[in-house]
């Protein structure tokens, strides 16, 4: 199987699975439990998020484990714009998040709030002077992403918090799923307040994850209940997910300096595919390396997607979280490219994937094409 | 050219006669023990200064590691240079650009009066060589953004621009040890650092109670004592195991004076180990009108056990300053942590504010702790605690 759809999910590492299953029996003690078994599980817990801080370099109580992506994103999002809802109501976002930050401002808009959200040049990148001017006196939160997770394209994160540290009452939050353990951000970073991380995108488990929030980051939690996680996020702990995700991210940043390697896969696949009639690229050529983004011209991608299923090549349309909606992909329409949206596919790479992989993909995409063409053109 | 050493200036050790040659060496040992991770350093005691040299280490966490070392009165980046005045010149250029500021003094010395240039000519010299070699520097020689200093020692010259303040005190290890009563609360931890300021190496004693107090309450004393081997080296535990001492003074004294005679059985006990381990004094949190236990009465009531030196550093401390001094540390969020410990349990209702010796004398005679004291001594469990790594994520290692 050539399974390149690592921006949906991955699988999970085994050394990952193994810290799951340990932990899951000999650390099912609830770490609120004052007895000696619950101690242990504190222990341990205490000690997986002393080193994800460590890795991060970031203060423990930065740190809040959550479910994933779409949680994180809801926790930042929200949390921010309740929790200062008498500041103001004016949130800045940009026309290429994933669904699990758009979703959530359209909801916020609903509610009153105003969203302004910044376009994007052809190449998926927004502009600073944009955001600069999009600014307003009740401006209370900008949620940016770091790498799209269609396209590829990288935003000047840097700049953003370095902008926005000028106004320290706007929280800048960043959806960091897509670029955590490829483009490591400086977390420490003043002016950069909210992280998103998710575990099952590195090879790490569904349902773990976390979000960076800054000390002086208030946040409204999505749910009451008890006092763990400082109350941002009540729940039992999951303790064996959150120990796992602690591993899966050492792991990755282990992986980290892979990430020439797959320069040179994507630049691959940019050159043999250019080269082609029917095929326009839709990733930037200055995008993340493990994500490549390109339309075939007048054929439905389903059918692509089927046609290489059949040879056990696994690629995607665009966002797992909207590739069921029968839409052309709001990222490439974003970019300006109508035409390319209506067929966008998307390979994205694994930091230890195979060359001869690439090459397979190339040869029987170039075979399926040349085999449909006829009925499809 | 670039900084390729730390000069550490010696703090009061500098002043110690006869002992200076072992406070060198205690102190060099102490530098290197805390900057075992990084192997390519290497440390160089000499009579009036120490180098660490970094070859190729990175200088900013070994910086950092310098501050919490007591015995160092002050230390800098430096650059070792030969003396020869067009080098010195080159490298007090280098070392300037290297800073941020708008104004500099040039301070010389001159140790090595075979170097033909006098100190007073070498300020010229260097401050007019910097001035017309850079764009935006002006002097001020009274309150300089940056204070450039060249010593031109028998050896070589040394140019150095920031002095960092060190932690001062003695090098841990050179007067001795004492025993440190370390309860789990915001004082005692307190007591076991200023302690250590004066050179003084720490083994620490905590009395558990359980099921009266938790394995939570133990483990805080651990990460407590962990923290003091920021500012030492390696500190031995031994916890007494106190619950059944504790119930026979519940059941067979007077409650009021319940408090107090526990105070002196825990005084007795650390006076024993202390004898055994050749540790010649105890140390304390006491600080004078706290709580109950902490009056001048009962202080005379307590101290009536032993003859041993009892060390109170804090006895004419501030609450606040002692929390100050906690947070830096970096011991006060540990300390806050609600677990019981041993003097929490039991607490009487009314505890004698003001006991007296023949009081006292008078309900505890007639109880035999002896046997007591004996078994609790041997029941006694020992862990050594050490600064480099905790033993949690040793344990954890496989798992994360």
């Amino acid at each position: 199987m050539i399974y390149l759809d690592h921006s949906a999910t991955t699988k999970p590492a085994p050394e990952v699975l193994k810290t799951f299953q340990k932990v899951s029996m000999d650390y099912f003690a609830n770490p609120s439990s004052i007895h000696s078994a619950g101690s242990e599980s504190e222990k341990l817990f205490k000690s997986a998020r002393k080193q994800v801080s460590e890795l991060l370099k970031v203060l423990p109580e930065e740190i809040v484990f959550t479910s994933g992506g779409t949680e994180s994103n809801n926790l930042a999002i929200k949390g921010i714009a309740y929790a200062h809802e008498n500041r103001g109501k004016h949130i800045i976002t940009t026309r290429i998040e994933h669904p699990a930050v758009l979703q959530v401002c359209e909801q916020l808009e609903r509610e009153g709030y105003e969203v302004t959200y910044l376009p994007v040049d052809q190449n998926g990148f927004i502009s600073i002077e944009d955001l600069r001017s999009a600014i307003r006196e009740d401006t209370i939160l900008v949620t940016i992403m770091h790498v799209n997770n269609e396209i590829g394209s990288i935003q000047p994160i840097e700049d953003i918090a370095n902008l926005l540290r000028h106004y320290p009452k706007i929280a800048f939050h960043t959806d960091h799923v897509q670029g955590f353990g490829k483009l490591p951000l400086p977390y420490e970073m003043e002016g950069l307040d909210i992280v998103t991380i998710s575990g099952h995108k590195i090879h790490g488990l569904k349902g773990t994850g976390c979000l960076i929030k800054k000390r002086h980051i208030s946040l409204q939690p999505l749910f009451q209940g008890g006092s763990q996680e400082q109350s941002i996020r009540p729940g039992t702990e999951n303790l064996a997910g959150v120990v796992s995700f602690a591993k899966a991210m050492r792991l990755a940043l282990n992986h980290q300096r892979e990430y020439q390697r797959i320069k040179t896969l994507q630049q691959k696949l940019y050159e043999q595919l250019s080269n082609h009639s029917a095929i326009e690229i839709n990733s930037p050529k200055h995008g993340a390396a493990h994500i490549f983004n390109f339309s075939v011209l007048g054929f439905k991608p389903e059918v692509l997607i089927h046609a290489l299923a059949e040879k056990d090549i696994f690629i995607s349309t665009r966002s797992a979280c909207s590739s069921k909606e029968n839409e052309p992909s709001h990222v490439v329409l974003a970019c300006g490219k109508e035409t390319a949206a209506e067929s966008a596919l998307r390979v994205s790479m694994s930091m230890d994937q195979a060359e001869e992989d690439i090459d397979l993909f190339i040869k029987e995409l170039f075979k399926t094409i040349q085999q449909y063409e006829n009925i499809m053109g | 050219m670039t900084y390729d050493h730390i000069l550490v200036r010696y703090g009061e050790l500098a002043l110690k006669g006869k002992n200076r040659k072992t406070f060198m060496q205690i102190l060099k040992r102490n530098v290197e023990k805390k900057l075992s991770d990084f192997p390519n350093i290497k440390v160089k005691a000499k009579r009036d200064h120490m180098y660490i040299l970094l070859n190729g280490e990175d200088h900013e966490p070994i910086l950092k590691t310098c501050e919490d070392i007591f015995g160092i009165q002050s230390f800098s980046l430096a650059m070792k240079i030969e003396n020869d005045e067009d080098q010195i010149k080159a490298g007090a250029l280098e070392a300037l650009k290297l800073e941020n500021g708008r104004t500099f003094k040039v301070t010389c010395k001159r140790p090595n009066k075979d170097f033909p240039i006098s100190s007073q000519d070498m300020n010229q010299i260097l401050g007019g060589h910097l001035l017309t070699n850079t764009e935006g520097w002006t002097v001020d020689v009274h309150n300089p953004d940056v204070e450039l200093r060249v010593e031109i020692r028998h050896d070589a010259t040394y140019i150095t621009a920031k002095k960092i303040p060190g932690k001062g005190g003695l090098p841990v290890g050179t007067t001795g040890k004492t025993l440190l009563m370390l309860s789990g609360g915001i004082d005692s931890p307190v007591a076991g650092y200023l302690t250590m300021n004066r050179g003084v190496e720490i083994e620490a004693i905590h009395f558990h109670s359980p099921p009266f107090t938790s394995e939570r309450a133990k483990q805080k004393v651990e990460d407590l004592g962990r923290v003091l081997t920021n500012y030492g080296g390696d500190v031995k535990l031994h916890v007494i195991p106190f619950t059944e001492i504790q119930q026979k003074i519940f059941q067979e004294a007077p409650e009021n004076y319940g408090m107090t005679i526990m105070r002196r059985l825990m005084m007795r006990i650390s006076e024993r180990v202390a004898k055994e381990r050749d540790i010649l004094s105890i140390t304390t949190g006491e600080s004078l009108g706290q709580v109950a236990s902490q009056t001048m009465e009962s202080m005379h009531a307590i101290n009536e056990v032993t003859n041993y030196p009892v060390i109170r550093p804090l006895v004419a401390m501030d609450k606040l300053d002692i929390i100050k001094v906690s947070k830096e540390i970096g011991a006060y969020d540990i300390s806050i942590l609600p677990y019981e410990d041993c003097c929490t349990i039991f607490v009487p209702k009314q505890p004698k504010t003001r006991p007296t010796r023949e009081k006292v004398n008078e309900f505890e005679n007639p109880i035999d702790f002896s046997k007591d004291i004996e078994k609790a001594i041997e029941n006694m469990e020992t862990v050594t605690l050490s600064a480099n790594e905790s033993q949690v994520e040793d344990e954890f290692e496989d798992l994360l």
